[in-house]
């Protein structure tokens, strides 16, 4: 692909708000993680909980789209100064020439569960406060953006799970290269709710402890919330140093199972391979692999099993949700700007919470941060469904 | 700047809406040879679905599948072999409903499988069971401009990666009560083989411009009763031309202040 500026990005986590909280956590190796106690929640698990996200308010105009996750967006996009970038932008563009595409998992459901708790006794109706296209809907979280910003061009929210805020700088590239648009606002929100913790819970699949991603002993993952942002431009000729690119994207489905990765990580190496051709990179050009490592015995297994038998032992690799949490449809964005950071920081960043590498999966596993340069840099992010999506990013020298 | 036209090739239509249970009864109402029913939508289980996954299908899943291989039978295409991008502007209400009312209950202890159908991307995962397609898969939402985003993506596909590529926009109704809040009508979708290179089978060539015209409508009250409240059928007014042989421009609904402007020319 046509490699692609990052002209600005931020990230807000359990980890804290902005990119200073995030790197200063990464650097230490702290967890974000702690036992949960969110909303009416009755499950032995930790999660990731961002703070102060039900005191952020959203401009008075756009008061319909109120919800956790409009919220959780409008205190990320006003960090690192990253809203300003955005205004410069649209300035210097047109408003019509810059696109929104933001990944989300489950939007504001959130609200349309706690709206089930007020139907009414009578007809069972739903409350009148209850705006389904501005919070439930899928297409609020880059509407309220696209809306946040003024801006008047093309916008779609992607929601393949787990993977979407990955795949959105992908589909924001195809059409940064088509020219159909100048720059776009790519990233994804995912903001806690009773579906996907229940959910994870009932498939199994959520540990009693804070995640171990790719432990010999994990047992399941620890769900967060979370959001990302980064506005991608086309790269000048000669990127000034210390840039960050995305440099290249993989798709492909597993066509296996809908909540089970393939056994062998089929479609998670076709994305690596396919991210790899994309760059115009050889395996050897990478130096560091952000993980998908969600701590599920199934996951780690069939991801590793593929970054192994493509990789070889050599590429240092972590996963960091023992840090963050699995932010769901915000984690491809999240993870994209902790690649930005390792690349920007001479930074590999370890994994809080693993403690014995699974000697089942032969890979350089990071267990502790430590500094070291890194050029490229290649994350995963794999959802139900079998949706796979890696990309490369790069920095300029 | 417009560095590459947004155009592609149409090679195949897959169709299902209320009264018009497949592409070639959709192409004889739009060209005036036929009447529209008014029967409610009819589904069928895809029988390419392996059992355990046909027994799970629902309306939604059962409807994307139904028109993405309509399109892909009526290209002759391999379907193991096609990138796909769907677009739908909800997920599975029915799923969703379930869920919300055992969440609001002192019951939580959802089912697993209503728990991964819930997700947006549900009808795309059976989609690739089904087809062992392992071939990019994009899965979108833009509310009522979900057929315009679809169509943007798939071609950002076309044009630029280079890969025939299987849009399949579709959307289901809700139940009570969201169906008040959401007031969908019925399941419909409209499936487009979208290819960069002619082919014996192409049907017509498209190019697509973003501008602030005038959508399209139909002058059968009935169809346009189809477009204006099913966003998945906002495509109509293409599938007018297409039915038609006739080469034109149409603006399809998108996203205000833009619209979809597409110049088609029949093969």
């Amino acid at each position: 692909m046509t490699p692609q500026l990052l002209s600005a990005y931020t990230a807000t986590t359990c980890l804290g708000h902005g990119l200073e909280a995030m790197l200063a956590a990464l650097r230490a190796g702290r967890s974000g993680l702690r036992p949960c106690a969110f909303e009416t929640v009755r499950l032995d698990t930790w999660i990731g909980e961002v703070a102060a996200v039900d005191a952020q308010k959203l401009p008075k105009t756009l008061a319909a789209y109120d919800c956790r996750n409009n919220r959780l967006a409008a205190l990320a996009l006003e960090a690192d100064g990253f809203g300003e970038r955005v205004r410069a932008a649209a300035a210097r563009y047109g408003k019509r020439r810059i696109g929104v595409f933001l990944g989300t998992s489950t939007a504001g459901i959130l609200q349309t569960e706690l709206a089930y708790r007020r139907r009414d006794p009578a007809s069972g109706a739903l409350p009148d406060d209850f705006n389904y296209r501005t919070t439930h809907n899928a297409f609020s979280l880059a509407e309220f953006t696209r809306a946040y910003f003024a801006l008047e061009g093309p916008a779609f929210s992607v929601s393949t799970a787990c993977s979407s805020s990955a795949k959105v700088f992908a589909a924001a590239a195809r059409l940064l290269a088509c020219g159909v648009i100048d720059a776009a606002v790519v990233g994804g929100v995912d903001s806690l709710c009773l579906t996907t913790l229940y959910g994870f819970a009932s498939l199994e699949l959520t540990s009693s402890r804070p995640c171990r991603p790719y432990d010999a002993t994990r047992d399941g993952i620890s769900v967060a919330e979370g959001a990302a942002f980064a506005l991608l431009e086309r790269a000048p000729a000669r990127a000034p140093a210390g840039a960050v690119l995305l440099l290249g994207s993989g798709e492909s489905s597993d066509a296996y199972h809908m909540s089970a990765p393939h056994p062998e990580g089929l479609g998670a190496r076709l994305a690596m391979e396919s991210a790899l051709r994309s760059a115009g990179l050889a395996t050897a050009d990478i130096d560091y692999i952000n993980l998908h490592g969600t701590a599920t015995p199934a996951n780690d297994t069939a991801e590793g099993k593929a970054v192994a038998a493509l990789f070889g032992s050599r590429v240092a690799c972590s996963s960091t949700k023992g840090a963050t949490g699995h932010t769901l449809g915000a984690a491809g964005a999240v993870e994209a700007v902790i690649c930005a950071l390792a690349l920007t920081h001479d930074l590999l960043p370890g994994s809080p919470g693993t403690a014995t590498p699974d000697p089942a999966l032969p890979l350089a596993y990071l267990l502790h941060s430590r500094d070291g340069h890194i050029r490229r840099a290649l994350s995963n992010s794999f959802g139900f469904g079998g949706s796979n999506c890696s990309l490369i990013l790069g920095v300029a020298t | 700047m417009n560095a590459m036209p947004l155009s592609a090739w149409i090679d195949g239509v897959g169709f299902l809406a209320p009264g018009l249970p497949d592409w070639p009864s959709a192409r004889a109402v739009l060209r005036g040879e036929q009447a529209i029913g008014t029967a409610p939508s009819v589904l069928q289980a895809p029988t390419i679905l392996p059992p355990a996954e046909r027994r799970r299908a629902s309306r939604v899943i059962k409807l994307a599948l139904t028109i993405g291989l309509e399109a892909a039978a009526h290209a002759a295409a391999d379907v193991a072999t096609l990138a796909t991008v769907f677009a739908a502007s909800g997920a599975d209400g029915h799923n969703c409903h379930a869920l919300c009312e055992q969440l609001a209950s002192d019951d939580r202890q959802i089912s697993p499988t209503r728990f991964h159908n819930s997700v947006h991307n549900a009808a795309a995962g059976y989609w690739g069971i089904a087809t062992q397609s392992r071939a990019p898969c994009q899965v979108l939402c833009a509310y009522d401009a979900s057929f315009g985003a679809g169509l943007l993506d798939a071609l950002g596909q076309v044009v630029v990666d280079r890969q025939p590529t299987l849009l399949i926009a579709y959307d289901s109704e809700y139940p009570e009560p969201l169906h008040s809040k959401r007031p969908l009508p019925d399941v419909a979708g409209i499936a487009l083989l979208l290819t960069p290179e002619r082919s014996a089978r192409s049907l017509a060539h498209i190019t697509i411009h973003l501008d602030e015209s005038a959508p399209a409508t139909l002058a059968d009250p009935v169809l346009e009763t189809l477009r204006a409240t099913i966003p998945a059928l906002r495509g109509l007014p293409l599938l007018d031309l297409l039915a038609r042989g006739e080469s034109g421009c149409v603006s399809l609904d998108y996203l205000p202040p833009l619209q979809l402007k597409v110049d088609l020319q029949a093969c």
